[in-house]
C-alpha cells in the first residue's frame, strides 16, 4: 500500500522534502513507516526516542496500524510559542 | 473571529480580547504575547520562521481550550499563533483569557501558553549571525497526564 509521510521541521530539511510518498507492507505499523525512513536517511536515527507521530492530522501511538493513503507525519520535538 | 487560529498575518491581541469580553459576566481578561527576541543563548537573532502541521496544530489548540475550560470553568479563551517569518519585537502568540474573576484569566493564560510548548505541533527556526538552528523543545504527548499536571503547577504558581 501507499501512504503519505509528512515531515517538518529538521526532519524536512534532512530528507529534503516535507511530503514524501512511501510503499508499506499490509499490517504495516507507524513504527514500521518510520524504520524505513530511517533506513533511507540515516542522520534521522537520533530522533528514534524523541519523535511524535500522526495518522491523518491526529497524534497516534507509533504501534498503530496504517492504512492504504494515509498521511503518516513524523514530528520532532515541538518549539511553538 | 475564529478563537483558535494558525496564520500567517500580524496578530492583533485587541481583537482577541474583544472577542473574549463579549459577555458582561466577566470580570478580568489576562492576555500574554510571545515576542521575537533578538538573542537566544548568546547568539544575535535575525528573525525566526515557524512552520506548523496546521490541521494538527488547530486540533492540539482546541484540547489545551477544553482542558483550560474544565480546569478554570467559565473562562473565555482565544489564541492565535503566527507561522512564517517574523521579526523581531513581533508577535508569535498571542493569548486572551477571561473570567469573572482575576485568579482564573491570569491562570488559564499561563496554562495556554505552558501547554503550547508541549504539544502543539509548530517549530521555531531560528536564524542568527552566523546560521540557523530548527529549536527542539518538548517531545509532544498530549496524552501525558504529568506533563498537563506540570502545566496546571505553573500556571497556579
Amino acid at each position: 500500500m501507499r501512504v503519505t509521510v509528512r515531515l517538518f521541521a529538521r526532519l524536512r530539511d534532512i530528507a529534503g522534502s516535507g511530503e514524501l510518498t512511501r510503499d508499506a507492507p499490509a499490517g504495516a505499523t507507524v513504527a514500521d513507516v518510520w524504520r524505513g525512513l530511517v533506513a533511507e536517511f540515516p542522520e534521522m536515527a537520533r530522533y528514534d526516542s524523541s519523535i511524535s507521530s500522526a495518522v491523518n492530522a491526529d497524534y497516534t501511538k507509533m504501534a498503530a496500524a496504517v492504512a492504504e493513503g494515509d498521511e503518516v507525519a513524523f514530528l520532532p520535538p515541538v518549539s511553538g510559542g | 473571529m475564529i478563537p483558535v487560529a494558525v496564520t500567517t498575518n500580524p496578530l492583533d491581541v485587541g481583537e482577541l480580547t474583544r472577542h473574549v469580553s463579549q459577555d458582561g459576566g466577566l470580570g478580568a481578561v489576562s492576555t500574554f504575547i510571545g515576542l521575537v527576541r533578538d538573542n537566544n543563548l548568546n547568539r544575535r537573532v535575525t528573525h525566526l520562521e515557524y512552520e506548523a502541521y496546521e490541521p494538527l496544530a488547530v486540533k492540539a489548540l482546541e484540547q489545551i481550550c477544553d482542558e483550560a475550560a474544565r480546569e478554570w470553568p467559565g473562562v473565555r479563551l482565544a489564541v492565535h499563533h503566527r507561522v512564517g517569518r517574523i521579526a523581531i519585537g513581533e508577535a508569535s502568540i498571542v493569548i486572551a483569557a477571561a473570567s469573572a474573576h482575576r485568579a482564573h484569566a491570569f491562570a488559564a493564560s499561563r496554562y495556554v501558553i505552558e501547554r503550547v510548548k508541549q504539544i502543539v505541533p509548530i517549530w521555531k527556526h531560528e536564524f542568527f549571525e552566523g546560521g540557523e538552528v530548527w529549536i527542539e523543545g518538548a517531545i509532544a504527548d498530549p496524552q501525558d497526564e504529568a506533563a498537563r499536571l506540570e502545566a496546571v503547577r505553573r500556571a497556579c504558581a
